[in-house]
């Protein structure tokens, strides 16, 4: 028996195991007890117009640092492996030239880019989106600059300085909630609810959400920096 | 019945997709197309009404995963060559 037939047969095996859950799901019509609490109080608790937000931020908070702290060992693993000292570096790689059309639309699209990634996370408590994918958007941006620019560089300091103490005030304004009593760790409550829907509402989500930002867009554009570095080692 | 029909374009669309991505005899093509796979799913997870998700994918999934991949293939080219 061939290795195709193997996996085929493996293949209909996970699909038989797997029938009986779709043979008998139902799509229910009511929430779980958890989410209509959520739902219900996510509002008043949070004051944040995305029910979304005030789970990820607030309800759930710990999961977040969690996810933070996932990514930023990933990103020291890569640091780690993939970087190489200056004698094993080769100077002026030839590499393909780069079009007219790339390094224009570069220039048109990066800042809006970028742009787009500050507002996602800016905005995160009132529309879908928040810390995490406005991160991923300005890495996005940044792949654009090292695709236009094949020597382009970001400044190593800089995304150092900016990563560590985006995750400090982060964590630091977690441990506030828990100094001023005001519902304990990474809550959002030390600060004003402000007007519902307003920019400045929802306490202290829209901080924790622009450090995070901060932190997830310099981390992934480090990532891409360390992986277009690597290129050049011998 | 709309989101029905669309559901199983992108669903075929998707499984297009991932058997090029395995099946396929050139690399760049098969990296391309696991990037059509994130992208196919992103835009399922906003039919579904799930736009953070949808964004997260489209980013990560589609953009950063593919240009990893490339740099990656890239670098293991390098090194077959001597």
């Amino acid at each position: 028996m061939g290795k195709k037939t193997l996996i085929m047969l493996l293949m209909a095996a996970m699909a038989l195991v797997l029938y009986p859950l779709y043979e008998s799901y139902q799509g229910s019509e009511e929430l779980t007890e958890l989410g209509q609490y959520y739902a219900s109080n996510g509002v008043e608790d949070t004051g944040a117009a995305n029910l979304v937000t005030s789970v990820v931020v607030t309800y759930r908070g710990l999961d977040t640092l969690g996810e933070v702290t996932i990514l930023f060992l990933a990103a020291s693993v890569i640091s780690f492996f993939l970087s190489f000292g200056k004698e094993n570096r080769i100077e002026n790689r030839n590499m393909r030239t780069v079009t007219e059309i790339l390094t224009t639309s570069t220039q048109v699209l990066v800042p809006m880019i970028y742009m787009i990634g500050v507002y996602i996370f800016v905005n995160g408590h009132l529309t879908p989106g928040g810390g995490f994918q406005g991160g991923a958007v300005i890495a996005s941006g940044t792949l654009l600059m090292f695709l236009s620019n094949p020597n382009f560089k970001i400044s190593h300091t800089v995304i150092h300085v900016v990563e560590s103490t985006s995750g400090i005030i982060f964590v630091t304004i977690g441990i506030m909630g828990v100094i001023m009593m005001e519902g304990g760790f990474l809550s959002n409550k030390i600060m004003d609810f402000g007007t519902y829907g307003s920019i400045l509402s929802a306490g202290a989500i829209p901080l924790i959400y622009t450090f995070l930002g901060l932190k997830v867009g310099t981390e992934l554009s480090n990532v891409l920096g360390i992986f277009v570095e690597s290129q050049n080692e011998k | 019945m709309m989101l029905t029909v669309l559901a199983s374009i992108l669903g075929i669309a998707s499984i297009v997709g991932a058997y090029f991505a395995i099946h396929h005899s050139k690399l760049t093509i098969a990296i391309i197309a696991t990037g059509i796979v994130s992208l196919v799913a992103s835009i399922m997870f906003l039919l579904l009404a799930a736009p953070d998700v949808a964004m997260t994918e489209a980013s990560i999934g589609s953009a950063l995963t593919t240009a990893i991949f490339f740099f990656t293939l890239n670098k293991i080219r390098q090194i077959n060559n001597g």
